[in-house]
C-alpha cells in the first residue's frame, strides 16, 4: 500500500508538469501581455516593470525560472495585484473555496445517499418514481440557474439567509446548498442502483433467511458494499466541485479563488492563472489518490500490490 | 441480424414512456427553435427603446415579453435553443469521432499502442480542463468554431475508455478472428467491423454527451466567454436574466426552464436508449 502511494505520488510529478507547461505555453502564445493597456505607460517605466518580473527574458528562461521556483512551492508575483504573491492569494481564497465544496459534498453525500436508500427500498413505488424523477430534474438544471433562484426564493423572497458576501455560517449555506444540488441527485441515483444490486445479493438473501431485522441488514451488511460506487464517483465530484465554485462565487460574490481565475485571465495575469491552474491539477490528483485508497480499504477485493 | 436488433431497441424504447415523452418533448422543442423566429415579425437583433422590459403579452406580439433592449424574448430565446442544440450535436459528434477511434485503436492493436494510448487518457483526466477552456476562449477570442472544438476536444475521454472496454469483448468474437485470417487489415477492421458493432453504444454516450455539452456551453456563457451578442445562447440569456431577476424575474425564468428542459429530455432519452440497446443492465 505504502509502495503504491508512493508511487502514484511520483507519477502525479509529470502529470503536473504537462499541467505546467501546457498552461504556460497557451497563456504565452496568446496575443497581448500583462502590462500592454495599461494607462499609456512610458515606455521605459513598461520596460523597467516588465524587467523587474522578468518578462525580458527569452521564454525558455522564464519558463524554467517559474519551474524552478515551482519546486520551491513559490507561485510567483501576481501580476494583477502589485506587491501580492499568488500563494497569498490562493492562501486569502482556498479556505472559503474548501469550506463551501466542504459542506456541499457532505450535504450531497448524507442527502443524496439517504434518498437514494430510501428510493431503493420503496422501489417502483410513488416515493421511487417521484424521487428519481426529481434527480434527473436537479441533474438537468445547471448550476448557474440554481444559484440565482435559491437566492431569488430564501434571500430576496424570504429573507432567511444573506444573498451573497461571507462571514459566518448563515452565509455559507446557500452557496453550499445550489452546490451540492446537483450531486445530490447524482448520489441518489448511484445509491439506488447500487442499494438495490447489492439488496439482491446472495449475502442478503441469506441475513433475511436468518430472520434479521431490515435495519441490522441495512446497516450492517448492505451499506457498505452498497457505498462503494460512491466512492469511485467521488473522484469526478470533487473535481466538478471546482468548476463549480467558480460559478457560485461569481454569483455569491464569495472572495473565494475561482473568481480570480477569468479577470486573471482577461489581463494575463500569467502568474495567477498558472498558480491556479496547478492547484487545481495537484487537487484532482491528490483527490483521485485518496479515492483509489478509500476504495483498496473498503473492498477486500481490491489489492494494490506493486 | 443487425436489423432485428434495432427493431428489438426500437421496441423496447417505444414502451419506456419517459423516454418517448422526452424525445417528443425535445422534437416538439427543436421545431419551435427552428420555426417561431420565422413566424415572429422580431428578430433577435433589433433594438426597441420604446418598448423595454415588457412583461410577458403587453405589447403586440410579444409573447414573452421583451429584454433590458428592447428586444423580443421569445425570438432572442429561440435564438438561444438553436445555439445551444447546435453546439451541443456538433461538440458531441466532434468528441465521439475523437472518443470512438482512440478507443478502437486502443483495444484492437493492444500491447504497447493500448498502453500508450490509454495511459495518456489517463493523465488528460488529471487536467483541470475547465480552466484550460476559459483560458483559451478569454485569449483566442470567442469564436463558435473554437467553442466546438474545445468542448469536442476535453468531453471524449469517457467514450475512449468505454469504446475500448468494448472493443476488447469483440475483439476475441468468431467474426472478427475470420475477417482476421482473411487478412483484413486494422484501418479496414476497425472502420467496417468494429464501429458498426459498437454503434449502439456510442448511440447512448452521444445522447448523453450533448446535454453536458450544452450545460457546459452555458457555463461558458454565462461567465461572458461563449458567443457574443448580439447573438445569444441559453447560457448568456439565463446569466443576463440572473441580473435582473429581482425585478423581471421571467428574463430568467424563461430560459432557465428550457434549458433545464432540454437537458431534461436528453438524459431521459439517453436512459431509456441505454436501457433499449444495453440489455445487460436489465
Amino acid at each position: 500500500m505504502l509502495r503504491y502511494t508512493l508511487r502514484r505520488l511520483l507519477g502525479a510529478i509529470p502529470t503536473l508538469l504537462l499541467i505546467a507547461t501546457l498552461a504556460f505555453a497557451m497563456l504565452h502564445a496568446a496575443p497581448g501581455g500583462p502590462f500592454d493597456s495599461e494607462k499609456q505607460m512610458l515606455p521605459e517605466i513598461q520596460k523597467s516593470i516588465e524587467a523587474q518580473y522578468h518578462l525580458d527574458e527569452p521564454l525558455w528562461r522564464q519558463y524554467l525560472r517559474y519551474l524552478g521556483n515551482l519546486a520551491h512551492g513559490d507561485l510567483g508575483p501576481s501580476f494583477q495585484y502589485r506587491d501580492t504573491s499568488v500563494n497569498e492569494l490562493i492562501a486569502q481564497g482556498f479556505p472559503v473555496d474548501l469550506a463551501v465544496g466542504g459542506t456541499a459534498i457532505l450535504i450531497a453525500l448524507l442527502l443524496g445517499g439517504t434518498i437514494g436508500v430510501f428510493a431503493a427500498l420503496h422501489r417502483n413505488s410513488w416515493w421511487d418514481h417521484g424521487l428519481m424523477a426529481a434527480a434527473v430534474l436537479g441533474i438537468s438544471v445547471p448550476l448557474f440557474v440554481i444559484a440565482p433562484l435559491l437566492i431569488l426564493v430564501f434571500a430576496i423572497g424570504l429573507h432567511w439567509l444573506p444573498p451573497g458576501d461571507w462571514g459566518g455560517i448563515s452565509h455559507l449555506l446557500l452557496p453550499a446548498a445550489a452546490l451540492a444540488f446537483p450531486y445530490t441527485a447524482y448520489i441518489a441515483r448511484l445509491m439506488r442502483g447500487s442499494t438495490l444490486e447489492v439488496l439482491g445479493s446472495r449475502f442478503i438473501l441469506t441475513a433475511r433467511a436468518k430472520g434479521l431485522p431490515l435495519r441490522t441488514i441495512m446497516l450492517r451488511h448492505a451499506l457498505k458494499p452498497a457505498l462503494l460506487p460512491l466512492v469511485s464517483f467521488l473522484g469526478p465530484a470533487l473535481a466538478g466541485v471546482i468548476t463549480g465554485s467558480i460559478v457560485i462565487e461569481t454569483t455569491f460574490g464569495l472572495p473565494g479563488i475561482g473568481r480570480y481565475f477569468t479577470t486573471g485571465a482577461l489581463n494575463r495575469d500569467y502568474t495567477l492563472v498558472m498558480g491556479i491552474t496547478i492547484l487545481y491539477g495537484a487537487l484532482i490528483l491528490g483527490l483521485n489518490l485518496l479515492v483509489d485508497l478509500c476504495y483498496a480499504a473498503l473492498d477486500p477485493r481490491v489489492r494494490y500490490a506493486r | 441480424m443487425s436489423g432485428s436488433l434495432w427493431s428489438e431497441a426500437w421496441r423496447r424504447l417505444r414502451a419506456n414512456r419517459a423516454a418517448i415523452g422526452g424525445g417528443g418533448l425535445l422534437l416538439l422543442i427543436v421545431l419551435a427553435a427552428l420555426l417561431l423566429p420565422l413566424l415572429s415579425p422580431y428578430d433577435y437583433y433589433t433594438l426597441d427603446w420604446q418598448h423595454l422590459y415588457l412583461p410577458p403579452g403587453a405589447h403586440g406580439w410579444h409573447l414573452l415579453g421583451t429584454d433590458a433592449l428592447g428586444r423580443d424574448l421569445l425570438v432572442r430565446t429561440m435564438w438561444g435553443c438553436r445555439v445551444s442544440l447546435l453546439v451541443g450535436i456538433a461538440a458531441s459528434i466532434v468528441s465521439v469521432l475523437i472518443g470512438v477511434l482512440w478507443g478502437t485503436t486502443a483495444g484492437y492493436i493492444g500491447g504497447r499502442t493500448d498502453a500508450l494510448l490509454m495511459r495518456a487518457v489517463d493523465v488528460l483526466y488529471s487536467v483541470p480542463f475547465i480552466p484550460f477552456v476559459i483560458v483559451l476562449t478569454v485569449l483566442f477570442g470567442r469564436e463558435l468554431l473554437l467553442i466546438f472544438v474545445a468542448i469536442g476536444a476535453v468531453s471524449w475521454l469517457d467514450i475512449a475508455r468505454i469504446v475500448r472496454g468494448q472493443t476488447l469483448a469483440l475483439k476475441s468474437r468468431e467474426f472478427i478472428e475470420a475477417a482476421r485470417v482473411a487478412g483484413l487489415r486494422a484501418p479496414a477492421m476497425i472502420l467496417r467491423h468494429l464501429v458498426p458493432n459498437l454503434l449502439g453504444i456510442v448511440v447512448i454516450y452521444a445522447t448523453l454527451t450533448i446535454p453536458t455539452v450544452i450545460l457546459f456551453e452555458a457555463f461558458l456563457s454565462f461567465l461572458g466567454l461563449g458567443v457574443q451578442s448580439p447573438m445569444t445562447s441559453l447560457g448568456s440569456l439565463v446569466a443576463e436574466g440572473a441580473g435582473r431577476m429581482q425585478s423581471f424575474p421571467h428574463l430568467l425564468l424563461v430560459p432557465a426552464v428550457l434549458l433545464a428542459a432540454i437537458i431534461f429530455c436528453f438524459n431521459f432519452l439517453g436512459d431509456g436508449l441505454r436501457d433499449a440497446l444495453d440489455p445487460r443492465d436489465r
